[in-house]
């Protein structure tokens, strides 16, 4: 058989895609502002992402220590080492304590002060008055807390009644003859058929794609689906050379311990026993900003000071913290250690190693969560009908590297701000008439996967994913230099040479999940080219991307933002906003902690 | 290492059957886990279907009966389970292919609990208070990743799915119960006391004994029979 350009329609006032935090905020705001809307997701809702968030979200709440907005915006800027843009970041700290308040009236459990109100963590990155003393601003239900928010913010939608898509994948958007975004076509996994489901407003919730890397703390789910649609479609990628290695990942193996575990007291040591942040950052030692961690501990075992038999982690010692506080508030660090490594962590100290955790880089926004793409003059025009928010956009709130308790918070921020952007042009624009939609790429792509394999082929989608996480890890991981990024270009060619050439060998059509990753692993390897083309332009050192040839950061010719383009891998660039609305420019300095 | 798996394809099998896997040992180390070999076994036939996500517990995808009892494949050593695995459904609802099943009744006896906070509207410059005492009442009751281990051990659950909300819902509503937030708790209580909610349970406790999560749905639901004695 082969697919023909016919499938069954239904049409909607929105689609969103994912269904992890962001996408669930926008579907249930959508939802409440009486729209008919569909939300689409490759798994069962509470299965994405947002649920294996622990350490917390942040607000200026100033429940523990004083705090401010114009603080939190500060430490976000610095965080980004300048890269964010400051309109963005200024509106997301500005929201902050409100849509906190509003996931708590929503029944997020948070943990609580012994005055009644929600409990605040110290995270890394967190200061008072503009750099000063540490601040508690990480809202926290345990170490379990984006958990509580995605099961909050779904038992929310199932009360107002969101029409839920479950175990539908998303493959393509589609384009009318005006060549406007007007449609997507999705698989049902259950019974592998495909349907156009039509809209004049799309809004891509898809979430990370951690999954480039070999060693990540991502789910396997986290294949960069809306990045792929998106490059696809003609549009480009921002910043995609700025992946977060998240300082404490399960040695060898990649599962996250948080960055609460250091907010409560815990210290990384090297097998000297030395508590080796106090050599990396003087003042805030273990409570450094992510990039200044993972690359401390990077360096301790490239000089030899790792621990165990290779010598190829670092310990992170929470001896001395009392058990209540451990039962109380770290419960699920001590369940993932004592099930991946066979430690308690009361007893003995859990054995950590950066590994790659978020995207800081997605698909270009701006504030109103409009995918924005330049025209012939440079300028940053809005794609009619598509919208883009949480980590799988980049509005940019975290610019070259993501403070720890922000990605929670951008999403929820984003989720909420884009539904209200769809709802005023809804309200403004006349129902749609029915459009023609241009099928030809996607069938084709389809049917490329009917293909049966050549005797004697042996290659699989599987061991090509392999391959390219390999390629990834070891010419694009904490720390880059031109030769090495240079080879996994040429890595990355012989990659997707293989991914032209190979087939899958089931043709089933209930939940054919080779079929699926073979859609995802197309995905996979436009994000590492990307990636690749990205880093090796940024001839600097910024935030969480790390050249060993050019250490420092260059501002007069790179304070700018990548733009990647799949289209001969072309690069242009577009300048990082340092107007904010409210609050005077933070302007660039040595970044020190 | 040798796995006995359960394979149904609805396009070919008129009903479920059991074919043998052997895993070489060389390829898994002292501390793979369950889903590791699942995904090893994908490499020799990829047309195995299981269900899997977060790879260390949280999201709740990959509920599968191990030797006789459910689990999570991905927090599960494979040193506990010996050279012999046999791998199954999770029992009691109806399998869409070979591992993964339906779980359509599952989710509707959540939603038909009212799984969602109802509060008095309150202004959004503040939050609602709540001690931590009130707070730890949610301890063991939101965790819950709706994984199915619990209801899908349970012979309540097997014989009226469609009827008795089972543990895991059953465990939902008590979390809405019991938070000092909520203002239905009288009308909670009143739709929970009925032959096919709470009292159904016959606190045989393979639910307690299935969760991965070290909770008790089981102790969850004897509570909240204890609250409606006192308060309905």
């Amino acid at each position: 058989m082969t697919f023909t350009e016919y499938f069954p329609i239904e049409t909607f006032d929105a689609l969103v895609i994912g269904a992890g935090g962001a996408g669930m905020r926008s579907a249930l705001q959508l939802t409440e502002d009486g729209h008919k809307i569909a939300m689409i997701s490759k798994v069962f809702p509470t299965r994405s992402h947002t649920v294996a968030a622990q350490g917390g979200v942040n607000a200026a709440l100033g429940n523990v220590t004083p705090d401010k907005w114009e603080w939190h915006m500060y430490d976000t800027i610095k965080g980004s080492d300048f890269l964010g843009d400051q309109d963005a970041i200024e509106f997301m700290c500005r929201e902050a304590s409100e849509i906190v308040r509003e996931l708590e009236h929503f029944g997020v459990p948070f943990s609580r002060l012994d005055n009644g109100k929600i409990y605040q963590r110290a995270f890394g990155g967190q200061s008072q008055n503009y750099g000063e003393e540490q601040a508690h601003r990480t809202c926290a239900a345990a170490d379990r807390t984006g958990h509580a928010i995605l099961h909050s913010l779904y038992q929310q939608n199932l009360r107002l009644g969101t029409t839920f898509y479950d175990e539908f994948y998303a493959v393509d958007l589609l384009k009318n003859q005006d060549e406007e975004i007007n449609g997507v076509l999705v698989m049902n996994i259950h019974n592998g058929e495909y349907k156009i489901l039509q809209s004049p407003h799309i809004l891509l919730a898809t979430g990370g794609a951690g999954q480039v890397f070999r060693n990540n703390t991502n789910a396997s789910i986290n294949t960069g689906d809306g990045l792929g649609m998106v490059l696809r479609a003609g549009y480009p990628l921002q910043d995609m050379e700025f992946w977060q290695f998240h300082p404490t990942g399960v040695s060898g193996k990649g599962m996250l311990i948080s960055e609460a575990v250091r907010g409560e007291g815990g210290k990384l040591r090297n097998a000297l026993g030395e508590a080796f942040m106090e050599k990396y950052a003087p003042r805030v030692k273990d409570l450094a900003s992510r990039d200044v961690v993972a690359r401390a501990i990077a360096i301790e075992v490239n000089e030899g000071r790792g621990c165990g038999p290779d010598k190829d982690y670092v310990l992170l010692d929470i001896s001395h913290i009392p058990n209540e506080i451990i039962t109380e508030r770290l419960p699920g660090i001590r369940e993932i250690s004592q099930t991946f490594l066979g430690i308690d962590p009361v007893k003995e100290p859990i054995h950590v190693y950066p590994t790659c955790h978020y995207m800081m880089g997605g698909i270009p926004t701006n504030i109103e969560g409009q995918v924005v793409s330049p025209d012939q003059d440079g300028n940053q025009q809005p794609i009619k009908g598509l919208y883009a928010i949480g980590e799988c956009a980049c509005v940019s709130v975290h610019g070259a590297n993501r403070l720890g308790g922000n990605s929670l918070l951008d999403i929820v921020v984003f989720g909420r701000k884009t539904a209200r952007t769809i709802h005023e042009t809804l309200q403004k624009e006349p129902p749609q008439t029915e459009l023609k939609l241009n099928l030809t790429p996607v069938v084709n792509r389809l049917n490329r996967w009917l293909k049966k394999a050549e005797e004697g082929s042996t290659d699989t989608v599987t061991q090509i994913k392999k391959d390219l996480q390999l390629v990834m890890e070891r010419g694009c991981g904490v720390f880059r230099d031109e030769p090495t990024m240079q080879k996994a270009l040429v890595e990355l060619d012989a990659i997707q040479a293989r991914l032209e050439k190979v087939c899958i060998s089931d043709f089933s059509n209930v939940f054919n999940l080779e079929r699926l990753s073979a859609y995802e692993l197309e995905n996979l390897i436009t994000i590492g080219y990307a990636t690749v083309v990205s880093a090796l332009a940024r001839t600097e050192s910024r935030g969480a991307h790390s050249r060993v040839d050019y250490t420092e950061r260059d501002d007069d010719n790179w304070l700018k933002h990548t733009l990647y383009f799949q289209d001969n891998h072309k690069l242009t660039f577009k300048p990082v906003n340092l107007s904010p609305k409210h609050h005077a420019m933070v302007k660039p300095k040595p970044r020190v902690y | 290492m040798k796995f006995i798996i359960s394979r149904y394809n609805p396009e070919i099998d008129q009903e479920p059957h059991e074919q043998t896997f052997e895993l070489d040992n060389a390829l898994l180390s002292s501390d793979s886990m369950l889903l590791d070999a699942l995904h090893l076994l994908r490499e020799q036939d990829s047309s195995l279907a299981y269900r899997s996500s977060c790879q260390e517990g949280v999201c709740g995808s990959d509920g599968i009966n191990v030797n006789g009892k459910n689990r999570l494949s991905c927090v599960t050593s494979l040193s506990e389970l010996g050279q012999t695995v046999t791998l199954r459904p999770l029992p009691g609802l109806p399998i869409i292919k070979d591992l993964i099943i339906d779980m359509t009744l599952f989710y509707k006896q959540y939603k038909a609990v009212k799984p969602y906070l109802e509060t008095i509207p309150l202004d959004i410059e503040h939050e609602h208070l709540q001690t931590p005492e009130e707070r730890a009442k949610l301890d063991g009751a939101y965790e819950c990743i709706m994984c199915g281990c619990c209801s899908t051990s349970c012979p309540s659950f097997w014989w009226n799915p469609d009827q008795f909300a089972g543990p895991a819902a059953l465990l939902a509503a008590k979390r809405f119960v019991v938070d000092s937030r909520d203002i239905k708790h009288i009308d909670r209580l009143k739709e929970l006391d009925s032959p096919t909610q709470t009292f159904r349970c016959r606190h045989i406790q393979n639910c307690t004994d299935a969760c991965p999560k070290g909770l008790s749905p089981s102790r969850a639901i004897q509570e909240l029979k204890s609250i409606m004695v006192k308060d309905l």
